[in-house]
Formats: C-alpha cells, structure tokens, sequence
C-alpha cells in the first residue's frame, strides 16, 4: 500500500533530514522524491510504500505531523488512491 | 503516481478551498421491524439500526483519516415510518421518532431521516398519524429529520396534503419558538422525492431500495469558485467545461470514500450525489459562484441562467465520473446556509420571488429561508403548492423547507447555528390566497405523465 507524503513551508536546513527519519524508523521506503523551492517556499511531495510499515497509519501520521510542527512546516500523508481517483481516468 | 501539480491541486482543494465529504449516509429498510405492537416494532427499530450503523461513525473516521479528506456528516436515512407504523395501533408516532433519536445518540451520528410519509396520491391512515405527529416529533428529538412527499409527475399534487402540511409548519413553528422556530429547519416538503438522497433534512430510504445501502453526498463550492476565479476572460462553453472538470475530480473522490466506506462497513454501495452544497463558512458559497461568473449580486437579472449552467455543467462532470450518480447532484441554494445568499438577502438583491424562479433550474427548492412569524398557514401552502407544480410540471424534484420563525419580522434575522446559519427574514406576499389552498382534492397528474 503507498501513499503520498506532502511537505509545505518555509525553506530551511534539515527538512527531507527529519521527515525521512520518520520513514525510516517506521520501515516506510521512499520510492520517488519530487520538490521545489519558489521563492523561498519549499514543496516536496514523496511516494512511499508502506506494505512493510511496522506501526499503525494513524501513529505514523502523527509522527509526521508532530515533526512538521517541529520544524515549522505542513506535513500530511494521505493513501495514493485519492489522488488517482482525482486525476487518473 | 499522480503528478506534482496534480497532488498539489489536490492538497489545495482539501486546505484552502474547503472540498470536503459532505455527508456519508447509510440507508437502512425497515420493513422488517413492523409489527402490529408499537412498542415490539420500535424495540426491533433500535436493535437493527444500532446493530447495522455500530461501526459507521468509526470506519468514517478511519478514512477520513487515511485519505486525509474530510468527512463532515455521518447520518441515517431510515424507510418512511408511516409505512412502518401503520400497522400498529398507535394514534401518534412521536414514540417512533423519540426511538430514532436514540438510535442516533447510540451510534453517534448528527442526523437521522425517515419521519416521512409519501403521498402524492393519497393518505393511508399512517400516513394521516405521521403527518399529524410531525410538529411534536420535531419539538421534542435533536436529531431526527422529517419530509413529506406531496406530489409526484406521475400523480399530479396532492393538494389536500398541501393545505394540511401549511398547519404542520406552523405548528412546528410555534413549538420550537424557543430556538427561532428551528424545527421547521429539520422539515422538507417535497414533489417528485428521490429514494436515495443522502442529503438532510430530506433524506430517507426509499422502498425500492436494498436492505442497507452506503450513499455519499459530496460538496465543493468553494473549488468551483476558485477554478472560475482563474479564468476571468472566459466565454460560457469556456466556463461550462472548467466546471465539468472540477465536478469530475470531486466526484472521483466521493466515490473513492463512499466505495471504500462501503466495502469496510460491508454493505452494498448505493449513489453518489454531487451537489454543491454550501455552509455559512467564507469561501463555501454556491451565490459566490454565480458572483464569479460576473453578477454584481446574486438574485440580479442573469441569476437564473447562471445557475442552470452551474447545475447543468456539475450533472454532466458528476455523471462522466461515476456511473453511481443520483440523489439530486446539482446545486443546492439555502439561504441561510450560504453566506453570499446571506448578504445578497440584506442587501435587497435577492427576492423570495427570484428565488423561486431559481428553483426551476436548481436540484432542491425553496431551501431554509425564513419568513414573518405570523404568515398564515394557507400562505404557506401556496408555497409548497407553487414549488411543488414547478417539480411535477418539469419532471424534477422541488422541495420547502421554509420557517416561519415565531416572533420575528422582516428586518429581524433567525439564528440556527451551526450548519444550519442564520437567516435574515424575506416578505413574502401578503395577498391571500386561502381560497385556493382550502378547495381540497387533487391537482391532476401532467399530460406527459401518460408515457406508458
């Protein structure tokens, strides 16, 4: 099962550091990273696969969110059906 | 994987622009639980729906959780009672309502519907007790909704139905004068009901319908606006098509959640229905819209068409993307759930007249608008008579939900709270029309009723 990590906010040190710290520990593999800096904005958005995933969605969805607080960005995971539902036909 | 901007888009739409589930409604029968014991068949009423529903409330959590998408309602809608109570010997069924309220509080969900009767004909005498026990229903449970089917395109208006249910509204008015009258808020009055809605007040769980069906309402004004905002230059066939899209995308995604819900809670999945549906949150306005797409306020000349393209674009984009699409799958326009409705309202621009017209091309009716408290009971009917020949004559569903707020007068404004928001009070017009709605009978069926 994959999902999608979204990672929103102000550019600074450490960020894909932090957020796939949380992957690892958890046995979630990134399998695709894409971002972007505009104007000091930084977007990164990762593909993961969670079928080896040693904690529950919900725990590992807090983690994210408690880091992103950390760190002072906007961090959600959310399962990769929405988004081909959304926009595949 | 999806692409970087389509993810982005997404996120967008959840964050800022405020799509959400609007409501997943789990549809029970219930024709199982009659019985010729009032008491046996509530007690049966409670046990099924508690049974069923357990899990409804949790398992839309957890997705709503996994899918990171918000799911703001979780409801019931229940077979129409007076189809289940008739059989008892009971002369009121406030009792059944009271057991569908803590059915409700049981499972923890906000609404639950099916105090309905269905009449488009003709009373049975469950039907008459329904109707009859309505006011005191609505008074007397928080979470209960109730709707009344007067009038089908195949049977023509039930005008004596239309005259009766007049009372009812203002009897529920008086009742609920406590809280601005709000029990007319959780009351719709309907010509040409669908069986699958899964919206409130009118929800309910036709007779045609499976044992338990999983139904999904699905909102998103707020993405539509913002997709027209982009495109200012735009020409209608332009606009049309941005909209289509949107709608496509929305609908892609309910039908994602309510697939998903319904393959957990292990029941059949019923429709989908995309309608936009606003609240009184900025930046969840169906009028918005209409304001976009170049109207100064909404309710001016130009009202009318705007909205039917709005509506007609959403069908179109909704049924490309599921072919589950039902319930109304439109717009929706209640006043006091929709602050841009709001304001055109205090500002003159939007008339109850103008309202009406607007309903003639909109999925619903005359939807949570607040007149004086001392319009007659018969002045009312000619509302629900008005509406509910505009559905039957135009082969769709028209609703009421009016409220004739107890008390209060134009210039005074209604509180409800909560979704429900707040309504200035709109003059209606005050010439009688008593003779009519007091002829009784039947408002025959249309000529192309006769396709057989």
């Amino acid at each position: 099962m994959r999902a999608v990590v979204t990672v929103i906010g102000k550019d600074r040190t450490g960020i894909i550091y932090n957020v796939s710290k949380i992957l690892a520990e958890n046995e979630v593999n990134i399998e695709d990273i894409s971002q972007t800096v505009m104007h000091d904005f930084f977007t990164m958005i990762m593909l993961v696969d969670m079928s080896n995933m040693s904690v529950d969605f919900n725990v590992l969805k807090n983690a994210l969110e408690t880091v992103g607080e950390d760190i002072g960005m906007s961090i959600r995971i959310q399962h990769e059906d929405l988004f081909n539902a959304m926009h595949t036909i | 994987m999806a692409m970087f901007k389509d993810v982005l888009e997404t996120v967008r739409m959840i964050e800022k622009e405020r799509l959400d589930i609007r409501t997943i409604t789990m549809g029970i029968s219930l024709l199982d639980c009659i019985d010729s014991s009032g008491a046996k068949s509530r007690q049966m009423i409670y046990d099924k729906i508690t049974r069923l529903a357990e899990n409804l409330v949790k398992e839309g959590e957890r997705i709503e959780n996994e899918l990171g998408i918000p799911i703001v309602n979780k409801r019931i809608s229940v077979t129409p009672i007076s189809l289940i109570a008739g059989s008892s010997d009971d002369l009121n069924y406030v009792e059944y309502a009271k057991i569908l309220d803590a059915a409700a509080a049981t499972v923890g969900i906000n609404f639950i519907g099916g105090f309905s009767a269905l009449v488009p004909k003709g009373f049975t005498k469950g039907d008459r007790i329904l109707i009859d026990s309505i006011p005191e229903a609505l008074a007397t449970t928080n979470c209960v909704c109730s709707s009344v089917n007067l009038g089908s395109s195949k049977a023509g208006i039930n005008m004596d139905a239309v005259k009766r249910l007049g009372e009812v509204i203002k009897e529920t008015a008086y009742l609920t004068r406590d809280a601005d009258s709000i029990g007319c808020a959780k009351f719709v009055a309907f010509a040409n009901a669908v069986e699958d809605n899964p919206f409130m007040a009118g929800a309910f769980h036709g007779v045609g319908e499976a044992e338990s069906v999983l139904n999904v309402g699905v909102s998103g004004p707020g993405v539509v606006k913002r997709a027209l905002e982009k495109a200012q230059d735009a020409s209608f066939g332009e606009m049309a098509e941005i909209i289509k899209k949107t709608a496509f995308k929305i609908t892609r995604a309910g039908h994602l959640v309510g697939t998903t819900v319904a393959e957990r809670l292990n029941v059949p999945f019923g429709i989908l229905d995309l309608s936009l549906a606003p609240t009184p949150e900025i930046g969840d306005s169906v009028a918005r819209i209409l304001e976009e797409m170049g109207l100064e306020h909404c309710g001016t000349h130009g009202t009318t068409a705007a909205l039917a393209m709005l509506n007609d674009a959403v069908k179109k984009g909704g049924i490309m993307a599921s072919t589950s699409v039902g319930g109304f799958s439109g717009a929706f326009i209640p006043v006091s759930e929709d602050e841009g409705m709001i304001e055109a309202v205090e500002c003159g621009a939007l008339t109850f007249d103008k309202l009406e017209a607007m309903t003639s091309v909109c999925s619903v009716g005359i939807d949570m608008v607040a007149i004086p408290g001392d319009t007659p009971a018969s002045t009312i009917s000619g509302i629900l008579a008005d509406e509910a020949a505009i559905g039957v004559i135009n082969n769709k569903t028209t609703g009421v939900r009016v409220i004739p707020v107890y008390g209060k007068d134009v210039g005074d404004t209604a509180e409800f709270g909560g979704l429900l928001g707040r309504a200035p009070i709109m003059p209606v017009n005050k010439n009688d029309c008593s003779v009519f709605v007091n002829r009784g009978g039947q408002i025959p069926a249309p000529i192309h009723s006769f396709k057989n």
